[in-house]
């Protein structure tokens, strides 16, 4: 991308062709290594997605064996959570915190080009348990003991690909909270700063608190399996439940880390698009702290059919409920951005109003989840099944898909096509409905998740689900096209850009040059 | 390639819509909310869920209604000049307070229902239920009757992959011997697992609870009608997840005395067929003819 500026050799990539990406310590380079992964981590996971959408169109069973289906839905969630979405945010944070902060660079640019190089044998390894004996795991990604504990010679595996995968993102944070902290530009003050640089500051703390309780509870597992030790089986004194709350505890966390970000891009993108200033910027940083605390007090919320005394569930579902009002304040501060704007309707301000709207949709079944009573029985089925997608595909993704959009003139230099855009947004928005929404109805009907069959009652709205995935998945295909076609040529890109946009990384040039703000600017 | 993509969506649509043709008023079932409920707690929980549902629509109107009004109100192409306005502490204060208040109203009848159903004294019956890879088995710790319940032969032939047979009405929901209570009754389950965690649940009766290896949990039911409940496991357990379903027979007291005479009487197999067919079951299998036995 930066080939084109004529500048001297040391303003460039310092090798070429392959050993410059396996080199690199370049934030841009490193970005974009993490932003491609993550795409082809999203197809893959999405390949998967459609493998179970097909064999879940009519009842019976024709596609897969009930093995491989749970395969599947395991493999489905640990490639996208880990391959797809948080490499997503890691990869835009890598580009837009330093450009956004003023910085030269990561703070810690070798350990960045290792965070990012772990990755991919982590994921060719965990790929790889498809091909073991016994195949990948199928006890869920919430990989709950005594069930993964059955799976066959990959588990040791894919415990090994889940350490590097925490290992990376603990590099990451790592690097992104030193950036934040230390190498802002001289003037910009902590409430001086992007809501995106904001959010993910929060984020890397989140990472830094949670994923080494990951990496205790699959060690716990390891060694259990070949160790002799009983930490989660019964019959040595050890309790498949304690797993779970540590599962959580570390899980519950990890869902605001896939959303928070997604926050930030929405709070950069509507401000733009709307022309003005971002209403309640303290409240908002307020809000998404307050997130983060109460994300560390709610995890049993995912357990409350496990056997918990009645007032530990009043606990989790009071401190549930009240995630409510910051995730409230966040999305009224949006609509109050919006009020009395000036707004135009970009490709990436399509996705960010599409988030607003879907995101609360899954925010509503989140708060009716937290009812203990109601939540039993929508406990396990495709209720939750809808609740989460609502919040990770129209909520996550399409945050991550804004952002893309926002920010790729002034990674490539070239406007994307808007038409192509406008189509991209149109039929994944219509399809991700087509395909979640019936989803609802399933579970309150009462059909569980993680079933490759079902009873002939289900029949309607799983085919509806299917058609929509289709078309959902199908439609991604027109946003690979438009990035190859931006990477490739088109329209110029100014150096805004953006109608006046706010922030710094709106004074480089269109391209980014390699290097950037290597004398600090003034804020 | 967007033309020949239009084409393939519009094929997938048109193969959907014949499927949704074909599938038949046998399979249709357009249920957009909870089921009925067989229990007086049940009732409870889903008026619970129907409270949260109407909050949510009415602050999805008020929200999604302000949105709307800014996106045609405030438009760039219709002129509209943006205002500078960036905090106003007062609108802040009150979407804040006003969510508040509503949690807490919703709270208080949820916690009430809570604490209702985590009352398991004063039972009348106590079934241990214990789950299995992949079937259930129940011990009327009252009676001395103990029994597996596996899925039906007609669903465990139909499932087979590629299988093509016909699927009946109450595929993968039928099991050979179904778990008998007696109406009005108070029944406390005692769930554990022998093997991985596994989840009873019966839809209409508002139950879902782990049956976890190591653990006793308790729960209850009361079912206010006879009749034939249905559900499933519903804790992923392994390969055979989707294939280990609870029936629940819920007959009259006589009706059920006789049950348990025919189970505890000394093996007399007519008594047991006797009390087996008093048991009014529409067994799918014997419907759809498949005679597996």
């Amino acid at each position: 991308m930066s080939d084109t500026t004529h500048e001297e050799h040391h303003d460039g990539p310092h090798a070429s062709g392959i050993w410059r990406w396996l080199t690199t310590t370049n934030h841009k380079d490193i970005g974009t290594l993490y932003l491609v992964f993550s795409l082809i981590m999203f197809l893959v996971g999405g390949t998967m997605a459609l493998i179970i959408r097909t064999e879940l169109f009519q009842p019976g069973l024709q596609l897969v064996d009930p093995h491989f289906f749970n395969q599947m839905t395991t493999m489905h969630a640990l490639v996208m959570i880990f391959g797809a979405l948080m490499p997503a945010f890691v990869g835009l944070a890598n580009w837009q915190i330093p450009l956004m902060v003023g910085a030269p660079d990561m703070a810690l640019p070798r350990m960045n080009n290792w965070s990012f190089w772990i990755l991919p044998p982590a994921f060719l390894l965990l790929l790889a348990t498809l091909f073991m004996p016994g195949g990948a795991p199928a006890g869920g990604w919430t990989l709950y003991p005594p069930l993964i504990l059955q799976t066959g010679d990959a588990f040791p595996f894919v415990v090994f690909s889940l350490h590097m995968l925490g290992a990376s993102s603990i590099l990451g944070a790592i690097n992104i909270i030193v950036t934040i902290t230390n190498m802002r530009a001289p003037g910009m003050g902590f409430m001086k700063m992007p809501l995106f640089v904001w959010t993910w500051l929060i984020t890397a703390y989140l990472l830094i608190g949670a994923m080494p309780v990951l990496a205790g509870a699959i060690t716990m597992l390891l060694t259990d399996r070949y160790f002799d030790t009983s930490f989660f089986l019964a019959a040595g004194g050890g309790d498949p439940v304690m797993f779970q709350h540590i599962f959580w505890f570390f899980g519950h966390p990890e869902v605001y880390i896939l959303i928070l970000p997604a926050f930030g891009i929405i709070s950069q993108v509507i401000p733009t698009f709307s022309r003005k200033p971002l209403f309640g910027y303290v409240s908002m940083v307020i809000a998404t702290s307050a997130i983060a605390f109460l994300s560390y007090v709610v995890w049993a919320h995912h357990m409350f059919t496990v056997g918990m005394p009645a007032a530990g569930m009043l606990f989790f579902m009071i401190t549930t409920m009240f995630i409510a009002v910051p995730t409230g304040v966040k999305i009224f501060n949006w609509l109050a951005t919006m009020w009395r704007g000036s707004i135009s309707f970009e490709t990436p301000m399509l996705f960010a109003i599409a988030f607003v709207i879907l995101f609360t949709i899954g925010g509503f079944s989140g708060l009716m989840l937290a009812l203990v009573p109601a939540d039993i029985e929508y406990h396990d089925t495709y209720f939750v099944v809808a609740h989460f997608h609502y919040v990770l595909v129209p909520g996550a993704i399409f945050g991550v898909i804004a952002g893309v959009y926002y920010w790729l003139p002034k990674w490539t230099g070239h406007m994307y096509d808007e038409t192509l855009g406008k189509w991209h947004f149109w039929l994944s928005t219509i399809f991700v409905n087509i395909l979640f929404f019936p989803q609802h109805f399933l579970g309150l009907a009462s059909m569980p998740r993680r079933i490759p069959d079902y009873s002939i009652q289900f029949t309607e709205f799983n085919m509806i689900s299917t058609v929509g995935a289709f078309g959902f998945g199908l439609s991604q295909l027109l946003f690979v096209w438009m990035l190859v076609k931006c990477v490739k040529g088109g329209e110029k890109a100014s150096t805004e850009v953006w109608d006046d946009p706010d922030g710094l990384e709106w004074t480089v040039p269109s391209p980014a040059p390699y290097h950037t703000f290597e004398t600090a600017p003034k804020v | 390639m967007n033309r020949s993509k239009a084409h393939g969506r519009w094929l997938f649509l048109g193969i959907a819509a014949a499927a949704l043709a074909t599938a038949g008023p046998a399979a249709a079932d357009w249920a957009l909310d909870f089921p009925a409920s067989a229990t007086e707690l049940g009732n409870k929980v889903r008026g619970l869920h129907h409270l949260a549902l109407i909050i949510c629509v009415v602050m999805g109107i008020v929200v999604f209604g302000a949105l709307g009004y800014s996106l045609v109100k405030f438009r760039k192409s219709q002129g509209a000049q943006a205002a500078k306005f960036s905090h106003s502490t007062k609108a802040e204060i009150i979407w804040t307070v006003i969510p508040v208040l509503i949690l807490v109203g919703l709270a208080i009848p949820t916690a009430r229902v809570l604490v209702e159903m985590e009352d398991t004294q004063a039972a009348d019956l106590r079934v241990k239920v214990t789950g299995y890879q992949w079937k259930w088995r129940y011990e009327y710790l009252d009676h001395g009757i103990s029994f597996f319940s596996n899925i039906d032969d007609a669903s465990n032939a139909a499932s087979i992959r590629g299988a093509g047979l016909e699927l009946h009405e109450h595929y993968l929901r039928d099991v050979d011997k179904p778990m008998v209570v007696p109406v009005g009754k108070k029944v406390k389950l005692q769930l554990t697992s022998n093997d991985v965690i596994h989840a009873w649940w019966v839809p209409e009766f508002y139950v879902k609870r782990d049956a976890v290896p190591g653990t006793i949990n308790e729960t209850w039911f009361k079912a206010e009608e006879t009749g034939t409940f249905r559900g499933q496991c519903a804790e992923l357990c392994g390969r055979g997840h989707g294939f280990m379903p609870i029936v629940v027979e819920v007959v009259s007291q006589d009706e059920f005395d006789a049950w348990v005479a025919g189970l505890t009487a000394p093996a007399e197999p007519e008594a047991e067929a006797a009390a087996a067919a008093s048991i009014s079951r529409t067994s799918a299998a014997a419907a759809s003819g498949a005679g597996a036995r």
